[in-house]
């Protein structure tokens, strides 16, 4: 871990006042003009990853990564200051733009070389076609828990080591020392010897002549000093006066504020439109018809349908011009659906068994069942959620002159530009995008819907225009998660062994590994079905794993449970051959107290889930009561590999177990009549202080690759609680959330 | 018709229609865009205010519906420049915000309780924190942040009796 094997492309010059700055590219590319001069071949490109040195001896590192809470920004920055050996007090860092130079070009080589998954969701489609590598064209996501796994191990410390590397041999060469007796500690140049020191702002001028090493030598894990320290976030000042600048409080000379409503049954046309009554309002200004575009046609397959938009002078007139209108919408031939009829459609799909997508095959499931002693079946089923991100959707857009300008807190800010050219027709050098704070991003903020919306309105208004989509808007025009079935059924010897593990489920996305199982079954048969419908989903915090956590989880369970064995014993014995699991669940299940006495009415439920390179397993103890589940303790193990900063690691867990919390407790969207029943907060409830359990995470440091953060405390919370809530109540719950089950715990507890 | 509103110990003529939200005259007509919208109905709390030092929702508080009062934000919570409220350094001490969205709300609640209530219970911090969700889930460290603010104010009152 501590050697940069691969050769990486790195260039250094000096720019402005005489700052040092190197930027690391690591895979061949089209060469960029603005850095051409910092290019050695015409087919490289400097991407990726930037440090600047300054004259004060000041560290900037510029992150190709956008902050929607996630702490990722402060950790890409110690990764970098720790190999350059910089003075952390002397660090910051500074968002990318949206240019191609800062391009993500990790992910593609990530994606390409299978160093790690690249959620396919992920990969922003500009036309509906399916990124293309060779054609360079952006990634600058967000999401996937990509940022440390990859620009940080790839791009950040091996800019850190370079700049570094070239800063002693400017030393050594201006000493006339051997490079080796060049110290360096917090800032400073140091040749022991002699007693000489410098900072190193003043060899960056003589650094930047020299040719960068291809292969900079890591600093092994005892020699950190910056890494796997618990530093204060570098974001947070601002976000505790109100001084923190989202996309919402952009404020442009001359911007008019807009709202939209949106087709309430997906793809759905404007009918009949009566704009009298709200253009009477004063303070209206217009009202917009927005045409669905390819760009959300491309979305799901069925397309989005049209919008109405209102502009005005302040937001509230622009929602009561809104609620004024008169918009009768077209059928569509999806009114017809609900929740209920998706399931069926659902569960029809799986019972033909056709068109089976296999994920794994191993041994001879058929055989195995054949043979067995006893068999056990079980179907769970999960609803759409929405993302409900705090801040509310909105985008700023001014698109005068042949040019684009959007503010917007995005996951994709070079996704974005690129969708904003094609969708207005204008060259992508005539678009920039500035990314700010997202309040909130969980997935939802790599769709450039609203975005596109805001500048088609700018356009047509002909100044600045401030798009803010209501609450209301936002619960019902979601990329959910899909809702989804999923069919177990497991073979077992006579002494409880399982023999085989067979798994169908509907509509699988992405990563390709979530439902796969950790478990020593000699024969496996996982597969997949689809079963499209038109709701649009997207990516969720922690994808699908969300879902088959809870789905392979709770039937593990349920298989222990079935042979009369402890759930936990029972997964710790399929663990022989997956140590870190292994050790993860241990340390989850003795940190809990698993196995001691609980008292009447209360549970203890465990699940174990291994998802963007991390391995966390859940313990969570419950107490029901009349129906109502109360989550009173939750017990994270987790082996990240390594944790950068393990105070930004537990709150990562402490937020990802919370989303899956309310999600697992109350997440319910259905649907009615082909549209979203429930709208803001009252009706899709998000778990609250009161209800808001303790958290412990207890930090494993395997020495393995880092692996992600933000999403990997969400999968193991539902099925780690369902089984909870079975160990109080004798009640197995498949089907979320929990909610739709009080009746049946109620009357349980009763008896 | 133009009125005038005690914001943050300024005063500001504005002149907007009468059932306009506080939150929308504050964001929009004062530019102090640290109050938040989250859901207009009074259900999440990110545009949480002091009016007249107690904690209102601005999303449903019409500006006709606003007298004289004191108004405070975010940006008025500090006692002065260059100095946090003690729930602002509380909050960076605990690493609270994630996002950072809901915090000006969240802040205005806990400090709206602790002027009324010095020493909070825990079930106390519940009840004043109900209204405010956080969907990045840092309910646990706000609830220690709130521990240190009180602790700390009570030690700076001991100290100066």
């Amino acid at each position: 871990m501590n050697k940069w094997t691969r050769r990486a492309f790195i260039g250094a010059g000096v720019i402005t006042g005489g700052a040092l700055l190197v930027g690391v590219a690591i895979r061949p590319g089209r060469r960029v003009d603005k850095l051409a001069a910092l290019v050695e071949g015409e087919d490289e490109t400097l991407v990726h990853a930037f440090i600047k040195i300054d004259t004060d001896n000041s560290v900037t590192v510029i992150v190709p990564h956008s902050e929607m809470g996630q702490g990722a920004q402060t950790a890409l920055a110690q990764m970098a200051a720790d190999e350059l050996d910089a003075d952390w007090e002397q660090v910051r860092f500074e968002e990318a733009p949206a240019a191609g130079e800062y391009a993500l070009y990790t992910i593609g080589r990530g994606f390409l070389l299978k160093d790690v998954d690249v959620p396919k969701v992920l990969i922003p489609t500009v036309d509906g076609a399916m990124m293309q590598l060779a054609d360079s064209m952006g990634l600058q996501i967000t999401g996937g828990s990509m940022s440390v796994r990859v620009t940080g191990m790839y791009g950040m410390r091996v800019a850190g080591a370079a700049t570094r590397d070239l800063l002693r041999r400017a030393a050594a060469a201006a000493w006339d020392v051997p490079t080796e007796d060049i110290e360096t500690n917090r800032g400073e140049l140091r040749h022991a010897a002699s007693g000489r020191t410098a900072r190193y702002a003043d060899f960056a001028e003589a650094a930047a002549q020299l040719k960068p090493t291809y292969t900079p030598t890591f600093k092994d894990p005892s020699e950190y000093t910056i890494m796997g320290q618990s530093v204060q976030r570098l974001d947070l000042p601002s976000k505790v006066d109100g001084s923190a600048r989202f996309a919402l409080d952009v404020r442009l000379p001359d911007m008019v504020y807009a709202t939209v409503a949106q087709a309430p049954v997906f793809a759905a046309r404007v009918a009949s439109l009566d704009t009298a009554d709200a253009l009477a309002i004063e303070g209206v200004l217009g009202v917009h018809r927005l045409p669905e575009t390819a760009f959300d046609s491309s979305i799901g397959g069925f397309g989005l349908g049209e919008s109405v938009a209102v502009v005005a002078s302040s937001y509230w007139l622009a929602k009561k011009g809104l609620q004024a209108l008169d918009i009768q919408w077209t059928q569509t031939g999806h009114e017809s659906v609900s929740s209920d009829s998706l399931y069926e459609q659902f569960a029809e799909t799986l019972s033909t068994g056709a068109d089976v997508a296999a994920d794994t095959a191993t041994g001879d499931v058929a055989e195995a069942d054949a043979r067995a002693a006893y068999r056990i079946e079980a179907t769970y089923r999960v609803p759409f959620l929405a993302h409900t991100c705090m801040e509310p959707l909105n985008a700023t857009a001014d698109v005068r002159d042949g040019r684009c300008e959007l503010w917007v807190g995005c996951q994709n800010p070079l996704g974005f530009r690129h969708t904003m050219a094609a969708v207005l027709g204008l060259e992508y050098d005539d678009v920039t995008v500035h990314n700010q704070f997202m309040g909130g991003g969980f997935g939802r903020k790599a769709r450039a819907d609203w975005a596109t919306q805001a500048a088609l309105l700018a356009r047509e208004v002909g100044r600045p225009v401030q798009l803010i989509w209501s609450r209301e808007e936002d619960v019902r025009h979601d990329r959910y998660r899909p809702a989804g079935m999923s069919q177990f059924r497991a073979a077992l010897d006579d002494n409880g062994a399982l023999l085989a593990w067979t798994n169908r489920y509907t509509n699988k996305m992405d990563p390709p590994d979530a439902p796969l199982i950790p478990y020593a079954v000699p024969n496996q048969d996982i597969g997949s079905l689809a079963s499209p419908t038109h709701v649009p989903t997207g990516a969720w915090r922690s994808v699908d794993h969300s879902q088959h956590g809870f789905f392979t989880e709770s039937f593990i369970d349920e298989v222990a449970i079935a042979a009369g064995r402890d759930p936990f014993e029972y997964r710790e014995q399929l663990l022989s051959e997956h140590p870190r699991h292994l050790a993860v669940l241990q340390k989850a299940a003795s940190a809990a107290g698993w196995g001691t006495p609980m008292g009447p009415g209360r549970g203890r439920g465990i699940a174990l889930q291994e998802s963007f390179g991390t391995i966390v397993a859940q313990v969570i103890e419950v107490t029901v009561n009349n129906g109502v589940v109360a989550v009173d303790r939750v017990v994270a193990a987790v082996d990240i590999g390594y944790a950068i900063s393990p105070d930004g690691t537990r709150a990562q867990i402490e937020s990802g177990v919370l989303y899956g919390l309310t999600a697992a407790l109350y997440g319910d969207i259905t649907i009615e009549n082909g549209a979203v029943k429930q709208s803001n907060f009252h009706d899709y409830r998000a778990v609250r202080m009161a209800e808001s359990p303790k958290i412990e995470t207890h930090i494993i440091n395997s020495g393995h690759a880092p692996g992600g953060a933000g999403e990997v405390g969400t999968p193991a919370v539902a099925p780690a609680l369902a089984n909870a809530v079975f160990d109080a109540t004798g009640v197995r719950v498949r089907e979320l959330p929990l909610s739709k089950a009080a009746a049946m715990l109620s009357d349980t507890d009763a008896a | 018709m133009p009125k005038t509103l005690a914001v943050n110990g300024e005063e500001h003529v504005v002149d907007v229609a009468p059932d306009t939200p506080l939150l929308w005259v504050i964001r929009e007509q004062l530019a102090l865009t640290g109050t938040k919208f989250g859901c207009g109905i009074a259900q999440c709390g990110a545009c949480t205010i002091w009016l007249d030092k107690q904690a209102i929702r601005s999303c449903v508080t019409p500006i006709a519906a606003v007298g004289t009062e004191a108004i405070t934000t975010i940006e008025g919570l500090a006692p002065g420049r260059d100095v946090l409220h003690p729930l602002q350094q509380a909050w960076i001490d605990h690493q609270v915000p994630q996002c950072g969205y809901c915090q000006s709300g969240q802040l205005m609640s806990a400090a709206a309780l602790l002027a009324a209530n010095p020493t909070p219970s825990d079930e106390d911090i519940d009840q004043a924190m109900q209204g405010n969700i956080c969907r990045c889930g840092m309910y646990q460290r706000i609830r220690a942040a709130i521990r240190t603010a009180a602790d700390r104010i009570a030690e700076a009152s001991d100290t100066s009796e």
